[in-house]
């Protein structure tokens, strides 16, 4: 089935590869072909020099994007004050990106961000074509600092023997077109440093993808985008994992109504009431007054057949084989699951989430912040939520379980330079202090030069890999003892056995006590009439 | 010599088994949901917990109607009389084989602890299930009627109280089947109508 699928995609990509440019313009919707724009046909010598283009006729499209979290990676939350962003917050995947710039910055939406001196007024840095490629030929190494491979082609990582082919930048610049799944998942799928490595519900199978791994996005069904979902406007993409909309009481989004809200949720569309035709379709929209509409409809992530990272485990990194070399040791899958340079990993796939209450209020543990080595791990970001405040639902997350290195003395985490063809890089080196120092430096944060390792936990609600809802959770997941919803608080859940065990106990001893006293005056019955 | 009286009429054997049998449908599918032990799976559970309540609620339309024109429903008007007596009876007559403290007759069918017995299950171990139960029933309509700050945790609680006090008069009804008599003149009496008496 699946290689059946793959023929079919190839087929499909193989014809539309044959097909002139002109039959491809006409499918589009687009009142521009771009091809057909001087100012594009031009040999570009950088991406900027695209931007440039882009910019003579789109004047507004820079300023709008310098205001976007995709620009800046920085983020205030307006309900804590924590200043986030991929800039500043710490995670337990690759941990932090001060002093990784050059490799982090492949998915930035601009050019040349390669220290923390970055110019991010510049509108020509703003880089236009990584989201709105059509061809998919358009891709950003790491190590670059979001600039793609134009001109000659380069060996990356130097010494590596790796050539890497340049980008014909003018062809990608003649056809670009609206955001796809393609260049939307070129960063988010891999995030965390490879596909389906860090969210779980986002991989590559989402590129074109089966009804069974996400029913809106099936690439011959609904056929969604991301953008049918997270609807931007003037470039702001909506939808966040830092202020989320844990629970949408605004109903479907209708035509001329300002300010509906975040357009991503699933009520945005489906309403607070989308069960119409379903059996117990008044039941199951009372469900979805305390559950998110993700718990059932999302029975397992990473259901594409890629694995997503559960556990990393940074503190056995460090290792060498025989000849003092690293090494990377894979499971009978062929996924990593240890590599010299990052440590222990648990991988999985069609995992079932674990459920929280969630009311969209997430607070990080931030560098400055005191941890604590203890029982219980460090939370990286944690989540409010309960059953009585009125804002929450239960929720299906992903939560990564991580051991990553901290300064046991200052007690801090710890923002370690990784990636880097230097001498304190740890993934070339294997030098925790002096890979921790190069990075606490370029955070501006203290190091005591001592490293430990704490266990640490990071949640991701998950809301991707929406299933058919015939593949939707049956009653039984939950209503059961050691179902899914086991360790839920706060509500009466039917089939967990949730009365007062007085209750329970007490009637199944009386029941017992009942049942002897009436077998023993039975028996002595007996007994006497015997007798008698 | 033992003689026999007609004891129970056809309605009422009709009424007494087929509540007999949802009853003990209704606990079985009750501890199921409950989550007592697993059998036709929850979701199966509850619909045929629902639909033997519903079918249970039609029986009585009909048990009530038939109780006030019949006037039987003046069997169950508790006494005191020889209730003492047939503690006793139970605890060590029965054993020496006694004859029994009550006189069956069709007027007083049932004898005085019988007739408390039911008139507890009529008046606090029924309405106790069927209020609750209804109230489960109707869960999702709460707020609209107005009884918003119902606690399900509560309602449920009741109810399961409820369903195990059931539970402990149906297994010493079943036990005391075998007191008449003989061991099986009640059986016998319930599925013909007519009793066996001293």
């Amino acid at each position: 089935m699946l290689r059946t699928r793959h023929l079919a995609v190839f087929m499909a990509a193989a014809i539309a590869l044959c097909t002139s440019p002109l039959q491809a313009f006409a499918q589009s919707k687009s009142t521009a072909d771009h091809s057909k724009f001087k100012e594009l046909q031009q040999v570009f010598k950088s991406g900027p020099e695209v931007t440039k283009a882009c910019l003579s006729c789109h004047t507004e499209a820079a300023k709008q994007v310098h205001k976007t979290k995709h620009w800046t990676w920085e983020f205030m939350n307006p309900d804590n004050q924590q200043k986030l962003g991929k800039k500043n917050v710490v995670n337990n995947f690759c941990i932090s990106i001060p002093s990784n710039y050059a490799a982090c910055t492949a998915c930035h939406v601009g050019y040349g961000w390669k220290d923390k001196d970055f110019d991010f007024s510049k509108e020509e840095n703003v880089d236009c074509v990584v989201c709105h490629d059509t061809t998919g030929t358009y891709s950003k190494p790491p190590g670059l600092a979001g600039n793609p491979v134009v001109g000659a082609p380069i060996e990356l990582p130097p010494g590596s023997g790796k050539m890497l082919k340049p980008v014909d930048l003018s062809k990608v610049a003649q056809k670009v077109g609206k955001t796809s799944r393609d260049t939307c998942g070129a960063c988010h799928f891999s995030g965390g440093g490879g596909d389906g490595v860090k969210h779980g519900d986002m991989d590559t199978s989402l590129a074109a993808p089966t009804a069974a791994v996400d029913i809106h996005m099936d690439a011959e069904g609904l056929d969604f985008t991301c953008g049918t979902c997270h609807k931007a406007s003037s470039h702001d993409v909506p939808g966040s994992r830092y202020t989320p909309t844990a629970i949408d009481k605004g109903g479907a989004h209708i035509r001329g109504k300002e300010k509906q809200g975040n357009p991503a949720t699933c009520v945005a569309c489906h309403d607070n009431t989308p069960h119409k035709k379903a059996k117990q379709a008044e039941r199951l929209n009372h469900h979805a007054k305390k559950v998110a509409c993700q718990t059932c409809h999302i029975p397992e992530f990473a259901r594409g057949g890629i694995p997503t990272k559960m556990v990393w485990d940074w503190s056995t990194a460090g290792k060498l084989d025989k000849d003092g070399k690293q090494f990377s040791k894979k499971d009978e899958h062929g996924h990593v699951v240890y590599a010299s340079h990052k440590g222990d990993f648990v991988m999985g796939t069609n995992v079932k989430p674990e459920y929280r209450w969630f009311n969209g209020e997430v607070t990080y543990t931030l560098l400055g912040d005191k941890v604590e080595k203890g029982d219980k791990p460090t939370q990286i970001n944690r989540i409010g939520g309960s059953a009585t405040d009125g804002k929450s639902l239960i929720w299906p997350m992903k939560i990564m379980r991580g051991k990553q290195p901290y300064d046991p003395v200052n007690k801090t985490l710890v923002t370690p330079h990784t990636a880097g063809n230097d001498d304190t890089g740890f993934w070339k080196n294997l030098n925790w202090e002096k890979a921790i120092e190069t990075g606490m430096k370029s955070s501006g944060a203290p190091f005591s030069g001592k490293v430990d390792f704490i266990e640490t936990e990071m949640y991701w609600p998950t809301t991707h890999m929406v299933a058919a809802k015939d593949k939707a959770l049956g009653c039984t997941e939950c209503h059961a003892k050691g179902g899914r919803l086991e360790g839920i608080e706060g509500v009466y859940l039917p089939g967990r056995g949730d009365v007062h065990p007085w209750i329970t106990q007490g009637g199944w001893i009386l029941a017992l006590l009942t049942l002897l006293g009436v077998l023993g005056h039975g028996f002595i019955r007996i007994i006497a009439s015997k007798k008698a | 010599m033992s003689e026999k009286i007609y004891i129970f009429k056809k309605f009422e054997r009709f009424w007494h088994w087929s509540q007999a049998a949802l009853i003990i449908f209704l606990m079985l599918t009750g501890f199921e949901i409950h989550g007592s032990y697993s059998n036709f799976g929850f979701e199966k559970a509850v619909g045929y917990h629902t639909t033997a309540a519903w079918t249970l609620v039609g029986l009585w339309i009909f048990a009530i109607f038939w109780h006030l024109t019949t006037g039987e429903w003046r069997q169950y008007v508790p006494t005191t009389k020889n209730v003492v007596a047939m503690i006793q009876y139970y605890l060590s007559g029965i054993f020496k084989d006694a004859p029994h403290p009550h006189r069956q007759t069709q007027l007083s069918k049932h004898n005085p602890l019988q007739r408390l017995a039911y008139l507890g299950v009529l008046l606090f171990i029924s309405p106790l299930l069927w209020t609750t139960g209804w109230l489960y029933l109707f869960y999702d309509q709460w707020a609209a009627w107005g009884l918003g700050s119902l606690s399900l945790y509560w309602v449920a609680t009741f109810h399961v109280l409820g369903a195990f006090m059931m539970l402990l008069f149906l297994i010493a009804h079943i036990y005391l089947i075998t007191a008449g008599a003989t061991l099986t003149s009640h059986l016998k009496a319930m599925i013909t109508g007519w009793e066996e008496v001293h």
